[in-house]
């Protein structure tokens, strides 16, 4: 007997009749969803910020038109265009290269994890980027004075610093790409909102099944947020506040 | 690149802009008015109101807008009654149903803003306001509200660009905005990478356009912060 039988909501419970264990994988799916795009636009977003602190006029150009291009369209936008270009783009190098038959379509994972990457790679491109011009100059060339090279220096005195300032701006940006996550739905993902969907359409109980989806994501939100501050608190106990 | 295709691709998109910037512009205009409420609320120091405003904001934020859409569509017809009152002329429609949740969602936003901008008034202007008699809604209309306003409008120019670019998502509901029609397009031709730079493009200059136009406002509102244009002394001052 659990707390959802209690209620009279077995549907929501783990039973027979019970859409629990569906909701439980399907969150999963969106957290795991989330993490792999988060970590796709953390790669993204560092060698964009790279590129445009230290890099020549192309590059630099070429980083700004990313973060500016991918703040200014729509996600769902981005997200179509990897399902659907991405499925021809492959079609077309499996047949013209290797000869291949029919269409090959990209797994909807790879599709979300990339197109969530690549619009959260621009935000967190400008968060990193502030996250650096707010490291002291003075820093780095101790760094320099104390003989250590261009990568060591990086590895012990940027890196660690960079990221500490960048954590609050980070913590905004896995917000963003939680709830872009949802979108991804529409590629037929089971994912949270996906899972939610289906469940209120073969039970025709819409509002329970959406709500219960709405209140799995505000978990979600819930936690993340606390480990975000959790960290913060981390990264910041060497720094006094004003 | 087939430029025939990219302008066929122009013409069947361009008829979205309207309807994209119809649900942009009134939402941000009605749910300013929410998130005004919202504001004041949490500021009020009334205890219950302010947690009213505090898990609105947290639940409108801490779900995807997209659930919010479904929720409204999809679960309000199933309000018992609804379908016999006044409000199911509007919530059959999805144009209203997804104007509503962008209202909703960008009011939890902007409430945030809002609040911000209204904390950021110095406890001199108010107190100054005070001292020459005025009061109650004629300081908020006349210092308070100004003064927050200039300090909000960056933040409330980042909002307004991410509404236009959440009205993509009225889309999933069959509105054929914008996305909506370029989603139509491409599922007709395949072509998806012409279609989204055209697409792209049009979001891309309907956002550019309003950064400029918020930028021009905020310069109108902030005379007082601009450089006073150099003058060298003249001569016959110095004499």
């Amino acid at each position: 007997m659990s707390l959802f039988d209690l209620l009279g909501l077995e549907v929501l419970g783990f039973g027979p009749r019970g859409w629990g264990w569906q909701f439980l994988a399907a969150t999963g799916m969106t957290v795991a969803v989330s993490t792999a795009g988060f970590l796709v636009g953390t790669v993204l977003g560092s060698l964009a910020a790279w590129a445009k602190l230290t890099g020549g006029r192309v590059v630099r150009g070429t980083a700004d038109a990313y973060t500016t291009v991918l703040r200014g369209i729509p996600d769902l936008l981005v997200i179509y265009l990897f399902y659907f270009g991405g499925s021809t783009l492959i079609t077309a190098i499996n047949r013209d290269w290797f000869g291949g038959q029919g269409f090959v379509s990209v797994p909807a994972f790879v599709v979300g994890m990339l197109a969530v990457g690549v619009c959260n790679g621009a935000y967190q491109a400008e968060v990193l980027r502030g996250a650096y011009l707010a490291l002291h100059k003075g820093e780095i060339e101790a760094a320099r004075a104390m003989g250590m090279g261009r990568w060591l220096a990086f590895r012990r005195v940027i890196a660690p610093q960079v990221l500490r300032f960048a954590v609050p701006g980070l913590g905004n940006c896995w917000q963003l790409c939680l709830k872009e996550s949802a979108l991804i739905s529409v590629t037929g993902l089971t994912e949270l909102l996906r899972q939610s969907f289906v469940a209120s359409r073969s039970t025709r109980e819409p509002f329970l099944f959406l709500t219960a989806g709405a209140c799995l994501y505000l978990v979600i939100t819930a936690v993340t947020t606390v480990a975000f501050s959790y960290l913060e608190r981390r990264a910041m106990r060497g720094i006094r506040r004003a | 690149m087939d430029l025939g295709f990219l302008w066929e691709a122009v013409q069947r998109i361009v008829p979205g802009v309207p309807v994209t910037l119809q649900l942009a512009f009134l939402s941000v205009f009605l749910g300013l008015w929410l998130a005004l409420a919202l504001a004041i609320m949490r500021l009020s120091r009334i205890l219950p109101l302010d947690w009213l405003a505090r898990v609105y904001v947290f639940v409108f934020r801490g779900t995807p807008l997209l659930i919010q859409v479904f929720l409204i569509y999809y679960a309000a017809p199933q309000i018992p009654g609804i379908r016999s009152t006044w409000a199911w002329i509007y919530l059959r429609e999805p144009y209203w149903c997804a104007l509503l949740a962008l209202t909703l969602n960008t009011a939890a936003y902007a409430s945030e803003i809002i609040r911000g901008g209204l904390l950021s008034v110095p406890r001199g202007q108010v107190e100054a306001g005070r001292a020459c008699g005025m009061s109650g809604l004629l300081l908020f209309r006349r210092v308070t509200a100004p003064i927050a306003l200039r300090q909000a409008l960056p933040g409330y120019a980042n909002e307004l660009i991410l509404m236009v670019k959440a009205t993509s998502l009225a889309s999933v509901i069959t509105l054929m905005e914008i996305t909506g029609l370029a989603h139509k397009m491409i599922s007709e031709t395949f072509r998806a990478i012409e279609v989204f730079i055209v697409a792209g493009a049009i979001y891309l200059l309907l956002n550019f356009v309003i950064t400029r136009l918020v930028a021009a406002l905020e310069w109108r509102l902030s005379p007082h912060l601009r450089r006073v244009p150099h003058a060298p002394p003249s001569i016959d001052a110095l004499r």
